[in-house]
């Protein structure tokens, strides 16, 4: 036990002796896990390549400079195209989110079923990335806008929802049996008890979603899915560097921008 | 009118919260229910209302079986019992007037009160009974800003808008300063009289309970230990309930001409 009484008076330590010796076991088995991987990844790289890095990214960023800004009036449009992607995705994911949402919470769920459908679709929309959806959805749509919006609409679903339904498990549970106690139906419970506990929550989800959308519709573009990265693509692909960096620069000042908007947004809300 | 017969209430623990109460409360009658912490006050008041399901016994409030009612019938039941809880249970981001108006939700739609288009009669007594309480002038601010009393207050409005025959106070003083806390006795003891209405009254403090009851109810491990005056409380009664302790200090020969004076600097706070 942590308590050793001794003829000098009781010492205390936080672990006993084996608790600290099993400690150091993990800890070394940890460390040789990660020396063996290290030494794994060391292999198989061609280091010559690695030895030439720098100078590779010099060539490429010299390249780079200066950006094409004659190029921008091309931009505007693909720009708008990612806008609208992330927005009207994000909005999709939200108007779907909500239900899912209150039938995965515990303490809404109508049944314990449709509860475990609800953490399915979370789950599976979760492990999905974007772009692998985007990739899929250019399969079946065609390439496009729309592709884009709605992949990145079934990513956002399971964050949205599982962020949404924690927070309606968090609730204070007393405000809710306050309004049972008046008569009210489950609805008005939910409408008068829970909505307005979480509405904060929601619209602060909603605005992080969506400055995440920015970020990822900018890329959609690189398996067709319209916005700005089908025009990174293409301007790789023909080794256009001046035309890369204005691309990069136009992405980097957009997410700045929805940056600044969300942290505005949830300033007003909170 | 209530009255329980043979309430028992079972957890999930095994653990009888309530081992069989029976207890009778005539129309108009303020009793309060006191007890060590554990004893089965909140428990007792919360199956009135079937906030919490009872395992056993009976609950008739009039003629009305409580117990056996079917789920829109208990919502009918309900809007009869108005409830007022310990730390005040306000919407905290609904404003004052839509906390009070809730009250009314066992009355109006679902899509009335979606978009809050309560009837008029209902806004006219909401406003009303604010003026009652002195918050007037506090309609429109949300709940978050008020003061512990201010809230128990829109509490003790939210209650009273259901036209209730009987009220169900869960601690409502727990959370509040001595003076406050006298204050808000008072004022719902006034309230039970002006409409004569019904009320248990779960409270911890034995000289409140005292002071502004009718008749006082005493509950150990679930068991009804002591019912009678609020005069009735000695030192023997006290230490059945609650264990021994020294009680002198606790127990107060209540002066009535005190009470009435305390009731003039009423509306103030």
């Amino acid at each position: 036990m942590p308590l050793i009484e001794t003829p000098d008076g009781p010492i205390w330590k936080r672990r006993t002796t084996k608790e600290q010796f099993i400690r150091w076991f993990i800890w070394l088995i940890a460390i040789a896990i990660i020396a063996y991987a290290w030494k794994g990844i060391s292999d198989k790289t061609i280091w010559f390549f690695v030895q030439d890095a720098p100078r590779q990214a010099a060539d490429i960023g010299a390249r780079m400079i200066p950006p094409k800004f004659s190029y921008m009036s091309r931009l505007w449009a693909p720009v708008w195209d990612t806008l609208n992607i992330a927005t009207l995705g994000t909005v999709i994911a939200l108007v779907i989110a909500v239900p899912v949402a209150f039938a995965a919470a515990h303490n809404t769920t109508p049944h314990p079923i449709v509860r475990t459908i609800a953490i399915f679709i979370i789950v599976s929309s979760r492990s999905v990335n974007s772009l692998i959806w985007a990739l899929m959805l250019v399969f079946i749509f065609g390439p496009g806008v729309l592709a884009g919006t709605i992949a990145i609409g079934l990513r956002s679903v399971g964050f949205c929802a599982k962020l949404l339904y924690e927070g309606i498990e968090e609730i204070d549970h007393t405000q809710v049996e306050a309004i049972e106690a008046t008569g009210a139906t489950k609805a008005q419970q939910m409408l008068f008890g829970i909505v307005p506990q979480v509405l904060p929550t929601f619209a602060g989800i909603g605005v992080f979603r969506w400055d995440i959308n920015i970020r990822e519709s900018t890329i959609l573009g690189l398996v067709g899915a319209g916005g700005i990265g089908l025009e990174l693509s293409g301007s790789i692909n023909t080794l256009a560097w001046t035309q890369v960096s204005m691309i990069l620069l136009v992405i980097l000042s957009t997410v700045i921008v929805s940056e600044w908007v969300s942290a505005k947004v949830r300033g007003a809300i909170i | 009118m209530l009255r329980l017969e043979g309430l028992k209430k079972r957890y999930k623990t095994g653990d009888y919260a309530l081992q069989g109460v029976d207890l009778e409360i005539p129309d108009g009658q303020v009793i309060a229910l006191i007890g060590p912490s554990g004893a089965g006050k909140s428990t007792l008041i919360r199956c009135v209302n079937r906030l919490v399901e009872p395992t056993e016994g009976k609950v008739y409030l009039g003629d009305l079986e409580l117990t056996t009612l079917s789920s829109s019938k208990l919502r009918k039941a309900r809007r009869r019992m108005g409830m007022i809880f310990q730390e005040y249970a306000l919407v905290e981001r609904l404003t004052v007037m839509e906390n009070v108006l809730s009250g009314r939700l066992g009355y109006v739609g679902f899509w009335a009160s979606c978009f809050r288009k309560f009837p008029k009669k209902d806004i006219q007594e909401a406003y009303r009974l604010l003026d009652r309480v002195g918050l007037m002038h506090m309609a429109d601010k949300r709940a978050d800003e008020l003061s512990g009393g201010q809230r128990q207050r829109v509490g003790i409005c939210r209650a009273l808008i259901q036209d209730p025959d009987l009220l169900l106070v869960d601690e409502p003083t727990a959370s509040l300063d001595p003076k406050t806390s006298r204050q808000i006795m008072r004022l719902i003891n006034e309230l039970c009289k002006e409409r004569g209405l019904a009320a248990i009254i779960n409270i911890h403090d034995v000289l409140l309970a005292q002071m502004y009851s009718q008749r006082v109810v005493g509950l150990k491990l679930g068991e009804i230990v002591y019912d009678g005056k609020p005069d009735g409380l000695n030192p023997a009664v006290l230490t059945n309930i609650y264990g021994e302790e020294d009680w002198e200090a606790t127990i107060e020969e209540v002066d009535e001409d005190e009470l009435v004076e305390d009731e003039v600097e009423e509306a103030t706070v």
